[in-house]
Formats: structure tokens, sequence, C-alpha cells
């Protein structure tokens, strides 16, 4: 007999913890084999596509951001620049520039947040950060300061770290004054070598051993490592414009989830941290590549627990392109802030790197700017997919190899390294 | 924990999320420099977001999101039974929000324009207060995180809060903010309760209510003014409905 776990096993995960939003857990091995193995998306949707409906364009990015308490940035880079698609407006230079570093300030934020206070616990045998600013007081510490200045950056383009009302269609409300830029880029000086005591942390932690093969998709990067706008890229060759995102998605539903589940050329695709470092890893800032090599973290990737690592990478990267950015700015005209537009009928489509993926907006405006339709696209939403069927992987590997005990707290990992935004996949 | 020589209670809380986004929790998380103070004044014991141990028994339950299933009522009705105080944290919570506005819809057409044919749970939006006894509204869309630690001392010294009663505008001449109606923007300040310091109007932009209304707030003069600078009923109904906060005066 092959069969290595021979007494029944039910696991049910309700409400998996340290993630955004309500999802489940449940797995049941019978005779050695895998019964089921289910990822519940239970949250409660809120039908985003319906509030939009029928609303000024001028409100549409300040209730995009209401989608998530965590990447309320992202979402209102996307829904303006949807708009700003479908009515034909250039946002001037150095709005771009301001919208970019508020982008970046919400990544570190989101990023560290993941990593420090998520994911660190599964590693240092902890429920939570609660006992480890005890146990480890330098981990808090690092986390503080990391946090700390992209808190400070998302005040200072976004208004605020969550829900910004700074970015409007047409640019942005200001920008800062060169002296809050000069006050902000000395903070990330001091705030830089935080990240090498984040690296000396995440080296102490083993990645579990499992690969499942899958398709990576992100934006497509020309000149720099894409966080705002351009084509469409898969791992496995797929090319598309930003328009025809619907042709990356290819949404569909499933009965155990409020939130629809995606594919593209397999059976699912994975987006975010790690898709973005596999499809665009040459375009990452040399300081963020000498930081993967550390790691041994090379492009092709398919372990899903290295999303964790790719998000320490680009950590590093958004936080030295942030520094050179801010320098550019401070030696630039910032004075203008918006374009002036008119109204007029039309449709456009958004595509941002949110922290945990490609992210996309899509609106019909009518001639009296006012939003006909609109679908929105999730990161997470797309992960589910992959997340489900590398669970059925992870489980069956844990059973051949019988490591029973170890099914429940792996599968919790898992699904927490994808750093899943729940409430958003759904909204 | 000692204050000035006095052992104070640090009460057990909860932290819990209905339907909304999760950013009134964030804040909670957010700004690690007080952090660690935070958590030596209160114990948590039931955070999911952030902590794997969930425990039930919690003096203080902050509360975030509309209800909006049926599950939804059970699950607030069992934490109300726990709490001794329970706060009710963010304008989904305390106002409905934003979620509110699928109800200009009906609920059939609502569901079959996203999902179609796929079934699925929901109902119609309603703020905690509709559902249980509440016995604090803490404003905002996001919760701001001085506030919710000005909240927090209050509880652990057992101070009634006393929340600001007078319109944003105050806190906005204060700082000696150009005024954003004379840069050609709608504002609701003069409505809408202060304690946010204006965070909105600092930033160039006109406020939106998020906070609910302000005690006697003078809606006619407002209207009359909005009038006046030659915004339309429409755009006026818009942003006034935007938070469910003003009872749909327009």
């Amino acid at each position: 007999m092959d069969v290595k776990i021979g007494k029944p096993i039910n696991i049910a995960i309700d409400d998996l913890t340290r993630v955004e939003g309500h999802g489940n857990i449940k797995i049941r091995i019978e005779n050695g084999k895998l019964a089921e193995c289910v990822w519940e998306v239970v949250e409660t949707p809120r039908f985003f596509e319906v509030m939009f409906k029928g609303l000024s364009i001028e409100m549409v990015p300040l209730l995009a951001a209401r989608i998530c308490g965590i990447c309320s940035i992202s979402h209102a880079l996307a829904s303006a620049r949807a708009i700003e698609r479908a009515l034909e407006i250039e946002v001037p230079g150095p709005a771009q520039k301001a919208r970019l570093l508020a982008k970046h300030a919400e990544t570190l934020q989101s990023h560290a947040l993941h990593l420090f206070f998520l994911v660190a616990p599964d590693f240092l045998n902890a429920h939570s950060v609660i006992p480890i600013m005890e146990t480890h007081p330098h981990v808090v510490e690092t986390a503080t300061r990391i946090r700390g200045f992209a808190n400070m950056a998302s005040d200072l383009f976004g208004g605020r770290t969550t829900h910004p009302m700074v970015i409007k269609v047409g640019g942005l409300t200001q920008i800062p004054r060169k002296r809050q830029l000069k006050a902000l880029a000395k903070d990330l000086d001091a705030t830089i070598p935080y990240l090498s005591d984040a690296f000396d942390l995440f080296k102490t932690f083993t990645m579990p051993d499992f690969i499942r093969e899958t398709e990576f998709v992100s934006l497509k990067g020309k000149r720099e490592y894409p966080f705002i706008g351009g084509d469409l890229v898969s791992s496995d060759g797929v090319v598309k414009k930003e328009d025809d995102y619907l042709a990356m998605t290819n949404e569909y539903f499933v009965d155990f989830s409020n939130s629809k589940f995606s594919r593209l050329s397999r059976e699912s695709f994975s987006v975010g941290a790690l898709a973005r470092f596999n499809n665009n890893y040459e375009l990452l800032h040399p300081k963020a590549k000498e930081a993967a090599a550390e790691l041994n973290l090379k492009p092709g990737v398919h372990n899903p627990f290295f999303h964790n690592l790719a998000q320490l990478v680009e950590c590093v990267h958004v936080m030295y392109e942030s520094k050179e950015m801010i320098t550019a700015l401070i030696d630039s005209d910032i004075t203008q802030h918006e374009t002036p537009y008119r109204i007029k009928r039309g449709e456009g489509v958004g595509a941002v790197e949110a922290p945990r993926g490609i992210l996309y907006h899509h609106y019909r405006i009518n001639e009296a700017g006012k939003i006909e339709r609109s679908d929105c696209v999730i990161p997470t939403g797309q992960n589910h997919a992959n997340i489900y069927y590398d669970l059925h992987k992870l489980v069956e590997k844990l059973i051949a190899d019988g490591k029973e005990e170890e099914i429940s707290r792996l599968a919790q990992m898992l699904v927490r390294a994808y750093d899943p935004c729940i409430s958003c996949s759904v909204h | 924990m000692k204050y000035l020589g006095i052992t104070l209670e640090r009460p057990k809380i909860g932290v819990f999320g209905f339907t909304g986004c999760e950013g009134c929790q964030l804040q909670i998380a957010n700004k690690e420099e007080t952090l660690k103070n935070l958590f030596n004044s209160i114990e948590v014991v039931n955070f999911r977001e952030i902590s794997s141990d969930g425990c039930d028994d919690y003096d203080v339950a902050f509360v975030e999101g509309s209800i909006t299933t049926e599950s939804e009522v059970t699950r607030l009705q069992k934490i109300r039974n726990q709490a001794k105080i329970l706060v009710a944290i963010g304008a989904c919570a305390c106002l409905g929000g934003v979620n509110n506005l699928k109800s200009r819809f009906p609920l059939s057409d609502v569901v079959k324009e996203v999902y179609g044919m796929h079934p699925v749970d929901t109902g119609p939006v309603r703020r905690l207060q509709d559902v249980v006894s509440v016995d604090i509204d803490l404003p905002g869309c996001p919760i701001s995180k001085s506030e919710f630690e000005w909240l927090v001392r209050n509880l652990v010294l057992g101070i009634k809060p006393q929340f600001p009663q007078y319109p944003v505008c105050v806190e906005c001449k204060q700082q000696l903010n150009s005024c954003v109606f004379d840069m050609g923007m709608m504002c609701l300040g003069p409505v809408t309760r202060g304690g946010c310091n204006a965070i909105c109007p600092r930033n160039r932009f006109g406020c939106w209510g998020c906070r609910g209304h302000s005690e006697e707030a003078n809606f006619e003069s407002l209207m009359r003014i909005l009038r006046e600078r030659g915004f339309e009923d429409e755009h006026i109904s818009e942003r006034i409905n935007f938070f469910n906060a003003f009872n749909g005066i327009l």
C-alpha cells in the first residue's frame, strides 16, 4: 500500500486570519486521497459596478478608492486613468510623477504591512505581531521605520494613506511644495538603511518547498518597471493592449465563491509582485536586482511562497526609484498639477499594478459626463483560481510525503503568501 | 497599566469587519510610532485582519462596515451581547456610507447587473444602529488614527467621549486655509461635523460630509450659498448623498 494517511482528515478554517477580508479553507481527505479542497470566498458583495452608475465622473475616482482600504490609491489611479483615456486628457508631467510617487508609497506601505504584520508571525511562531513587539523589538522597529516613511509619502502625495482625495480626473489637486519634498527626501535617506535589516530578517526564513508551474500576468514595461498603464503581458507569451484587458481576464463563476475566477492560457494564472518580478526583472532598479541576488531570487520562479520575497525586492525598487523621482521633482517646475478638460461621450480602460497585481477599471461615459457602465477586475479576483489549484497540489504533495500535520499550517501560509485582498475582490 | 500612580483597567478589545473595505481597521494597525503604547493600554483579543488569536471575551467591540445580509445580523447580535461597549467605526457602520449608493436601484437589478443569474446573498444596506444598540459612533471615511487613539484614552480613563459638534469650517478657518468655495469648489464643510481637522479642504478638496452633519446644521443657508455660486441641484444632490450622511435633504 502506498497510502500513507489512513484516517480521514477534515480541515475547516473559517475566516482565515491575517488576510484582508473573509475567506474559508476546506480540506477533506478520505482513504488517503484528497476528497475536497476548496478556497471559499464568502465576503459580502457591495456592487460597486452598480454604485458607479449615473455618477458624475469627478466623483468616480473617490468612490473607486473605497473599493479597498489597503490599495485605495491604486483604485483611484486606475479609475482616473480610465476616465482620462476616455476623454483624451493628458495629465501634466509633474503630476504623473507625483502620482507614481503616491503609487510607490502605497506599494511600500502595503508590502511592509503584509511582510511584517501578516507573514513574519508564521516564521517567528507567533499568532500576530503583538507578541513580536516583545520578543523581536528590532523587527517591529524596522517595520515602523519603513511604514512610517511610506505613510508620510502617502500623506504628502495622496492627502492620506487610505482614500486619497488629492487624485482627481485630469491630475492632482496639488503637488507638494519643494520644502516638503526636501524633508521627505531626508526621511527617505534615513529609512533606506532599514531595508538591510528587513533582508537580514527574511534571509533567516525558509520558504516552504513547493512548485506549481503557472502563467504570470502583469503590465509589460518598456523602459521602466511598470506600475501605471501600458501593454499587458503573460509569461506564456500573450501580449494585449490595455483596452483588450477582457482577453486577459476571462472571468467566470464558481459556486463556492462570491468573487469571480479568471483564466488565460491554462487553468489559472497569477498576478502580483512575483508576476511583475518574473515578467519585468530586467527593468528593476539595479539596487533591487542586487537585493534579489542576495536572496538567490531569479526570474522564472514558480514557488508561490516566493511572492513574499518578490515583495521585499519591490520594496527596494520603489524606495530607490522614489528617491530619484523626488530629486527630479525638486529640480523641476512643478506648478502645473492638472489639465482642464471638457465633458464628452467616451469609453476608456485604466490598468494599474496594485500591490497585489494588475487592476483594471473600465467605464463608458455619456455626453453629460455620467457613468453609463463600469467594470472593475481586481488582482485578488484574478488570483483566486491560482490559489485554488495551488492548494490542491500542495495538499496532494503533503499527503504523498506523509506530512498530514503540516497541511493546515501550510495551506494557510500559502493563501497568505498571495496577500489576498478579499473584500476588494468581491467589491 | 499605571498612570500617575493610579492603576487603570486594560480593556479587552475586539475589532470586527462587516460589509466594507476594511480601511478603518487598517487605520488602527497604521501609525506604528504609537502602536506599542496603544497595545499597552488595551488588550487586543480578537482582530482577525492582523491576528490569529480569536477570543470571544472582550469588553469593547469596534465594528466596521454596514450590515447587508441576515448572517451579518446574527453575527453582529452576538458581538453586541458580548461587548459592554459597542463602537461603530467609520461611515459605513455609522451612516451606511457609500454602500448606500446601490440603494438607488431595485435590489434585484443590482444583483443581476453584477452577477447575472449567479445567486448571491444580499439585502438592503443598514447602519449598525438599525440592527443593534450602538454606544458610540466614531465617524469618518476612513476613521483617523489620532481620533481612534483619543477615543481609546477616554475609554481607558472612563471618561464619556465628547465629540466636536461644530462644523468642519471651524477647524478649517483655525488653520487659515483658503476657502475652497473661493477656488470654485463645492464644499459641505459648513454642515458637516468637525474633528477631522478639515483634512479634505486642507488638501484643496471640498468636504463630502463623511462624518455626518454637525449640530444645528443650517441646510437652507448651505443650499442658498451653493445655488448662488452656480452649482446645480443635481450635482449638489450627488454630493450630499455620497455618504448617506444627510438623510437625503436633496
